[in-house]
């Protein structure tokens, strides 16, 4: 599935990471070859008609591979978590998942930190990169013992590859499903202090100084950690932060009613922790918003909040969550596709991400303002355990090329 | 014999009782009116005993007012009296709802006193106790109380750890729901999971302990036995409010469904509530639920006049707590010195089961005039026939209970 004629996208609105350009974008042999020229006579023309011509978006830190979900989503490359049955720490395992979701989808493997993902002993990790993994990740969880930690930032910084943390110190949070609170405190529910997550964000970045390695905390959820990512990004760390819709979107008031879609890791915080994750958004110390994609079908979701397993299907919601954050001002539209396209295709090192020449031809119209209703009992992924269930978004996906090659929406 | 006859026949009239619970009541002997009346020759002590017993159940009649009829004054008539289909927390009721529990309550404590303890009130109804958590005074205290109503009373023991696999929790909720049980009393080791079960039933729910959530039947019998005592000394205000009514709870609170429930419940009749805990077992922001927070029990106890002691739930702790029971005790233990600083003749409760020498001593415990903590097992059957009574009143058709809103 090659790209075979060069195609022309007329008519739209090119959102590059330097401004938008009013114009035309062409897509040569499954490259970007030019942005804002005028079409060739041999090209396809494609009119966009007035709506966003983005990148495809980037997905860091993914539990699944769901294809529907990912293109609904205008999701062309997605970077997949370690925590798979059985775990990604064996090269052989990293060489099947990259090759899973080709030709029309590309999944970056993310190499297990540890063997097992136990937090014990360091897995096989430049074996793995040679077989594709993008990137190195702890998992669900942190890695607790901090000599292990420090080894694993020196290799990896050694290896010139990103470590991927769980940001949760894990002797705090036990088996706590909310985060300690009113709201834990009047439902009953096993709550561990928002602290747990400061805690291991401050640990974290002390190791990665001390070993000159690239550190990007998956999420970061709470005012405390996002205060210590801001301050150790001022004084020059190579540290990055991520999060995902559910932390900007929602407080722990979403648990009401012991709904497990609202079950999450790390839980859900107060509404104070919300506000600080829009403002560092805003402010630049949040570097990257995934979807955390996690299709949970009802023999996990459908039992007591604590029993039940944490993760949201986020494919479909994470460009119409993001958006919002556009419409209210928070970001620029060009920013908005940083956070879900240009900086996770940079952590990984791939030349995509971004409308750029020269770049992969993963591109997607994008018509922002289109009303829809997310519902769980309706959605393209595995499972609709959705915390957004019955929320009226805007912004979806017209059409998707991953390569130059139109993808079926 | 005719005069025993007629003031047989006049009594069951009276009092809407059958010849053959008559027999039952006084002689253990059901057809016994029937054969009296066919010319069955008794002995003189036999008729002394059946004028006895009349006399002593209209004495106590007398002696008791008939709380129906106050009930069905200060209350909304029929089911909009209370208007739920289950009982799943204090938090979802009313004040006026829990006060309209505890009056329903007053007849049962009456009828649990009796040497006859039988009403045929649920007769032909099941009851199932599903309980997935180990219990043996709550799990007793239903039994008895849907046994003395008359129900069919099936106890079911789900271990706790197959309920934790997959689907079996709904599963095992469809099965209940199939064998056509008319009120399932439930208790769980997860927060929210009796609410989750509820909604799948086709039956009242009663809430027997949801993980650390709630346990309101505890709260509503803890109430009852606070209202009683003070009703005993006649302290007990007619409104059967607590306005003004300083409780002091102390224990694992952080782990405690009983708590929670209390908090609600106490509130809800106008008393405050202090609690007192190590920081460790006091779960963040409770103040937001309108208490005074407490770390140490002397000042927890000052001028408190209840004092209600929990155990430390030492199956719920994930880690270590405290350093050691007996250092528990050093600092939270109820003795008689510590209960010298609450008001004077402050009532001590605890839900039990107690950990003597722990969170309360031996003869505090059992100070006759203090403690209440035999009472609250008592009250605890009456209101449990209270709930199941109210509960299954529209699926019994009583009377103005079968229509209007329902929550």
């Amino acid at each position: 599935m090659k790209q075979v004629t060069p195609i022309s996208i007329t008519g739209g609105r090119i959102v590059t990471s330097d401004g938008i350009v009013e114009g035309n974008l062409r897509l040569v042999d499954g490259l970007i070859a030019a942005v804002g020229e005028a079409p060739q006579d041999e090209d396809v023309l494609v009119d966009a008609g007035g709506k966003l011509v983005t990148p495809g978006l980037v997905d860091l830190g993914v539990f699944a591979i769901d294809k529907p979900a990912f293109h609904f989503g205008g999701i062309t490359r997605a970077a997949l978590m370690p925590d798979q049955s059985p775990p990604l720490d064996h090269p052989a395992r990293v060489r099947f998942a990259a090759q899973s979701g080709k030709p029309d989808f590309w999944v970056h493997p993310l190499a297990a930190a540890t063997a097992a993902l136990d937090g014990s002993s360091l897995a096989e990790i430049a074996l793995m990169r040679d077989a594709g993994a993008r990137a190195i990740a702890t998992g669900r969880h942190w890695i607790a013992d901090s000599g292990v930690m420090l080894r694993l930032l020196q290799y990896a910084a050694m290896l010139d590859m990103v470590v991927i943390a769980h940001a949760e110190d894990g002797a705090i949070s036990g088996r706590a499903s909310a985060t300690a609170g009113e709201m834990a405190t009047r439902l009953g529910l096993p709550s561990a202090p928002a602290e747990a997550e400061a805690l291991a964000v401050a640990r974290d970045i002390a190791l990665a100084e001390l070993a000159g390695a690239r550190l990007h905390f998956r999420q970061v959820t709470t005012r405390a950690a996002l205060d210590l990512v801001r301050a150790a990004k001022a004084r020059g760390v190579p540290v990055t932060a991520g999060v995902t819709p559910a932390h900007f979107m929602l407080s722990d008031l979403a648990l009401a009613e012991y709904r497990t879609f609202a079950r999450l890791s790390p839980p859900l915080r107060s509404q104070q922790d919300r506000e600080a994750v829009i403002e560092a958004i805003g402010d630049g110390t949040i570097d990257v918003i995934a979807s955390g994609h996690d299709p949970r079908g009802p023999e996990e979701k459908r039992l007591p909040f604590a029993d039940a397993e944490p993760g949201m299907a986020g494919a479909e919601t994470l460009l119409p969550m993001t958006l919002t954050l556009m419409r209210d001002g928070v970001i620029s539209t060009e920013r908005t596709f940083d956070l879900i396209a240009s900086n996770p295709a940079r952590l990984l090192g791939v030349q995509a991400g971004a409308l750029r020449v020269g770049f992969e031809a993963d591109v997607a119209i994008v018509d922002a303002e289109k009303p829809w209703v997310v519902d769980s009992r309706e959605m393209t992924a595995l499972a609709g355990n959705t915390p957004f269930d019955g929320q009226p978004v805007q912004g979806s996906v017209t059409a998707l090329w991953k390569g130059g090659v139109a993808v079926a929406l | 014999m005719t005069d025993l006859l007629e003031e047989i026949a006049r009594f069951c009239a009276h009092h809407d009782m059958s010849e053959t619970r008559f027999g039952e009541l006084v002689l253990n002997d059901k057809p016994f009116v029937s054969q009296l009346r066919a010319g069955r020759d008794i002995r003189s002590s036999t008729v002394e005993k059946i004028r006895a017993f009349i006399r002593d159940f209209e004495a106590s009649e007398g002696a008791v007012p008939p709380t129906r009829a106050s009930v069905s004054g200060r209350f909304p008539t029929g089911g909009r009296a209370f208007p739920h289909r289950d009982l799943i927390s204090i938090g979802a009721l009313q004040t006026h709802e829990i006060l309209f529990l505890l009056e329903e309550a007053e007849q049962w404590v009456e009828l649990n006193r009796q040497p006859s303890k039988h009403n045929d009130a649920l007769a032909g109804l099941t009851i199932i106790n599903a309980f997935f958590e180990n219990s043996t005074r709550t799990l007793l205290s239903f039994e008895i109380a849907g046994k003395r109503l008359g129900a069919d009373v099936v106890n079911m023991h789900a271990a706790q750890s197959s309920v934790k696999k997959g689907e079996t929790l709904i599963d095992t909720t469809v099965t209940l729901n199939a064998m056509r049980a008319d009120a399932i009393v439930i208790r769980h080791g997860s927060s929210g999971a009796v609410g989750l079960i509820a909604d799948k039933v086709d039956c009242p729910v009663l809430n027997a302990g949801d993980g650390q959530h709630e346990h309101p039947t505890q709260a509503l019998l803890d109430a009852l036995a606070l209202r009683h005592k003070l009703r005993e000394r006649g302290e007990m205000s007619a409104d059967g409010m607590f306005n003004g009514l300083a409780v002091t709870i102390c224990g694992d609170i952080l782990h405690s469904r009983v708590a929670r429930s209390n908090i609600l419940c106490l509130q809800a009749l106008g008393a405050t509530v202090r609690l007192c805990a190590p920081p460790a077992l006091m779960p963040r922001e409770v103040e937001a639920m309108g208490v005074d927070v407490f770390h140490r029990f002397d000042q927890a106890l000052d001028g408190a006049d209840v004092v209600m002691m929990l155990r430390l739930q030492n199956e719920r702790m994930d880690g270590q707590f405290i350093p050691s029971p007996r250092e528990y005790h050093h600092l939270y233990g109820l003795t008689q010195e510590r209960l010298a600083l609450a008001s004077p003749e402050a009532i001590v409760m605890h839900p039990g089961p107690m950990n003597r020498g722990v969170e309360i001593d031996s003869d505090v415990a059992e100070m006759a005039e203090r403690s209440i903590i035999t009472s609250q097992v008592e009250m605890g059957v009456a209101i449990r026939m209270a709930c199941l009574d109210v509960l299954t009143r529209k699926e019994r058709k009583v009377s103005g209970w079968g229509e209007g809103e329902w929550v």
